[in-house]
């Protein structure tokens, strides 16, 4: 295993460790307002500080861990339970008019800035949790449904598929027996990375206030707050945005970590 | 050749020559930031406290005034006479007054600026101004005779305001672009999304102001706001969005910080008809689960005033009701028990964009919890804010700043967005309106404060501050805004 997939695992884990803890326990009640003893620096009381309503930084950090997981990860779970079939299917239908319409539908998603297009979406839905986890994931789809069909469209030329054929395997069947097991590393290094942009979409949606409300903390949300304070207090800023780009960088790492693991090529080269 | 050379190097001479001239002299442009543009410049025809900042006595002028101090003093108006039954009013005009484009401002002048303002079809704001006049008649061209149905001690006051303004009838029609007055400033460029200009008057009819040029500037964000006061690229910003960068500023020698107050008070808005606040015990539950101070703390870092009733505090007729709804939660809760809701219940929260709302907004709603009124905060535009919460009346609170001066007349207005119909109230307002002995009326707006205090017609949470910041050289700035006003006669740069 290469030092960036224990490195980026190690990370990844230290986030999603902290998200699961939340639910049984913080340090203080993320949403308990306590004014007098608002923006303290970092301190032993509270690790992180306090921000400008004197809530423990920390427990906002933990349960903003869970909201940005909980969005990213939905997010590409919508984008690979479509995106995967619809890249199969136009992959079993090469050059029909059902790839055709698949892949240019992709094409169509895929040319509109998505960050705008969610914005929009949340814009015109109303701003919350729920609609920016759809306004991310629609824009997963085409990019598992590309990955998907090219993929496999080099795994239908192969012999073991057409010995499926000649069983009389139909090309529903063999798309899920023999394709789907096949693309699933891919699917997987692609999913971590997805997932990483999910969660940089999740904090700029809630950055700009159309992510998840309050008093649901979100490490967007925390950096937008922090803005007129950060000449007198910092850690408002610096700390959400550490754990952004710590999230961030473990999952990108985790996923170049993955692909190297999985790849036969490159483990062949290695040996 | 060289006599074209020497003649471009000699006007090279003179403009440097000139540059150095206003250096030394006092400064005469000014740049003041505010942060909403507004959406026209015709104080008549909306409520946007916008277009009263730019406008308001620069531009356009009224019978009377307001001064910084909230008096009301002769504005086109030199003097008055009023009969002693107090219906009559007798404006003498000042002489020698022209607008802008030329025409001479006359008592043609004042009456269709009042009956445009108060007629069937106006498009005027604050149209319960006007309500009152019976007739406006010409006696002579600097003589104006308004007769009232009823005598109303408010009626100089009413005058003074932005929305009663003297506009002329022969460019009416292009008001809200090229806005042409009596002021001692003319409307210069307005440049859309940056900054408005104007220039001095040169005809003007009062004292010529100190300033040549005063250009307002649009800055919505409030980080942008500091940046740009902080890199001295603007004299002086209005209200300062961000009362957390006050005491930088208070502590950098470069600037000056004026804190006073406004006509704004800032109210938890309740729909007095939407189930359950149709019940006065949920209303006075309400009121009693706020943490007044805490709100102040925490939103406006220390800036702002407890208010206990629709009132501004620094007017003398204001009466502390705070005490009525102090911060009690579990009064609050045994409140909501008796009134049936034990377990609390679910409502909604709609927050315009300002800081007080949106940072206001989350203390409130985490208080409400406390007791367990679950408030769900839905952050809106302003835009989406007029639509669904002030025109469609579709919401179960709001936090809001009321930044009329002396607005309290609002709660005699059944179909006003948080719906409050009290005939007691209204009658009360009635008899406010024709009284004009100032103890009675003091007496009177007492009485009202109490009244609306006494229904928990809204949650009362804090007198808006101003947060003025300027260069320390700047003069003549209003610490306390009376109403929506940058009023640049009076200003002007120290030596």
């Amino acid at each position: 295993m290469s030092r960036n997939l224990i490195l980026g695992a190690c990370l990844s884990s230290l986030v999603l460790l902290a998200a699961l803890v939340s639910f049984v326990w913080t340090p203080y009640d993320y949403a308990a307002l306590n004014i007098p003893e608002k923006l303290q620096p970092p301190n032993a009381e509270h690790l992180f500080g306090t921000d400008h309503f004197g809530r423990d930084m920390f427990s906002m950090i933990m349960v903003g861990a869970r909201t940005s997981i909980a969005v990213a990860l939905v997010a590409v779970g919508i984008g690979m339970a479509l995106g995967v079939p619809l890249g199969l299917a136009a992959a079993a239908r090469k050059g029909s008019w059902l790839d055709e319409v698949i892949m240019r539908g992709n094409d169509l998603v895929f040319a509109f800035p998505s960050l705008v297009i969610a914005i929009l979406i949340t814009a015109v839905f109303g701003a919350g949790a729920i609609n920016a986890i759809i306004a991310i994931g629609i824009f997963n789809i085409p990019v598992f449904a590309r990955i998907t069909r090219g993929a496999a469209l080099s795994l239908w030329e192969r012999e073991f598929i057409l010995a499926a054929r000649v069983s009389g395997k139909g090309a529903a069947r063999i798309s899920v027996e023999h394709i789907l097991p096949n693309v699933a590393n891919l699917l997987i290094v692609q999913g971590t990375i997805q997932f990483s942009l999910g969660i940089l979409a999740e904090a700029g949606l809630s950055y700009v206030g159309l992510g998840a409300q309050p008093p649901t903390p979100s490490w967007g949300r925390m950096l937008a707050d922090a803005q007129t304070m950060v000449s007198f207090a910092p850690h408002l800023a610096l700390i959400p945005g550490l754990a952004i780009i710590i999230t961030v960088l473990g999952l990108n790492l985790l996923g170049d970590g993955l692909r190297d693991w999985l790849d036969p090529r490159i483990r062949v080269a290695r040996a | 050749m060289t006599k074209q050379v020497f003649r471009s190097f000699a006007s090279v001479l003179a403009v440097s020559a000139s540059l150095f001239a206003t250096q030394v002299w006092a400064k005469s442009d000014i740049t003041i930031a505010m942060q909403l543009e507004p959406p026209h410049l015709d104080p008549t025809s909306a409520a946007a406290q916008a277009i009263d900042s730019v406008v308001y006595t620069n531009i356009f002028e009224g019978l009377t005034r307001f001064m910084g101090d909230g008096s009301v003093v002769p504005g086109l108006a030199e003097s008055w006479e009023i009969s002693d039954d107090g219906k009559v009013y007798t404006f003498k005009l000042h002489d020698g007054v022209t607008f802008h484009d030329g025409n001479t401002m006359d008592a043609e002048d004042v009456k269709f600026s009042l009956d445009r303002a108060r007629s069937e079809d106006s498009a005027n704001a604050q149209k319960a101004l006007f309500d009152g006049i019976e007739s406006v008649e010409v006696v002579d061209p600097l003589t104006v005779k308004v007769t009232l149905s009823e005598p109303n001690g408010n009626f100089l006051f009413n005058l003074a305001w932005g929305d009663a303004v003297i506009v002329a009838s022969e460019s009416i029609e292009n008001i809200k672009t090229n806005p042409v007055g009596t002021g001692a400033f003319t409307f210069g460029e307005w440049v859309q999304g940056d900054s408005i200009t104007l220039n001095r008057n040169p005809d003007y009819w009062g004292d010529q102001p100190a300033l040549e040029t005063a250009t307002f500037k649009f800055i919505s964000d409030p980080t942008a706001a500091f940046a740009a006061m902080m890199a001295e690229d603007i004299d002086v910003f209005d209200n300062f969005p961000a009362p957390e960068n006050l005491p930088q500023f208070e502590a950098d020698p470069r600037f000056q910080v004026l804190v006073g107050s406004t006509e704004g008070e800032t109210i938890l808005s309740t729909n007095n008809k939407m189930p359950p606040f149709d019940d006065i015990m949920v209303r006075q539950a309400l009121a009693h689960a706020i943490d007044r101070q805490a709100i102040i703390d925490g939103a406006m870092f220390g800036y702002g005033t407890p208010i206990g009733t629709h009132f501004a505090p620094h007017n003398p007729a204001y009466v502390d009701l705070t005490g009525n709804s102090s911060y009690d939660p579990k009064k609050a809760a045994k409140l909501l028990a008796d009134a049936g809701y034990a377990d609390g219940f679910d409502t909604t929260l709609h927050l315009p964009p300002p800081s007080y709302a949106r940072r206001g907004g989350e203390i409130v709603a985490a208080q409400l919890a406390e007791v367990g009124i679950q408030a769900e905060i839905i952050n809106v535009e302003w835009a989406q804010w007029l639509e669904t919460v002030f025109k469609g009346k579709d919401f179960g609170l709001t936090i809001v700043s009321h930044t009329e001066p002396m607005d309290i007349g609002i709660y005699a207005r059944p179909d006003y967005y948080f719906q409050y119909d009290s005939t007691d109230f209204q009658a009360l307002m009635d008899t406010l309106n024709s009284t004009t002995d100032p103890e009675e009326r003091t007496r009177l707006m007492g009485e009202a404060q109490r009244l609306i205090s006494s229904d928990y017609v809204n949650g009362y949470l804090f007198q808006l501050a101003k947060l003025g910041v300027a260069k320390a050289g700047v003069q003549g700035l209003w610490t306390n805004a009376p109403t929506a006003a940058i009023d640049l006669t009076q200003i002007s740069w120290s030596e």
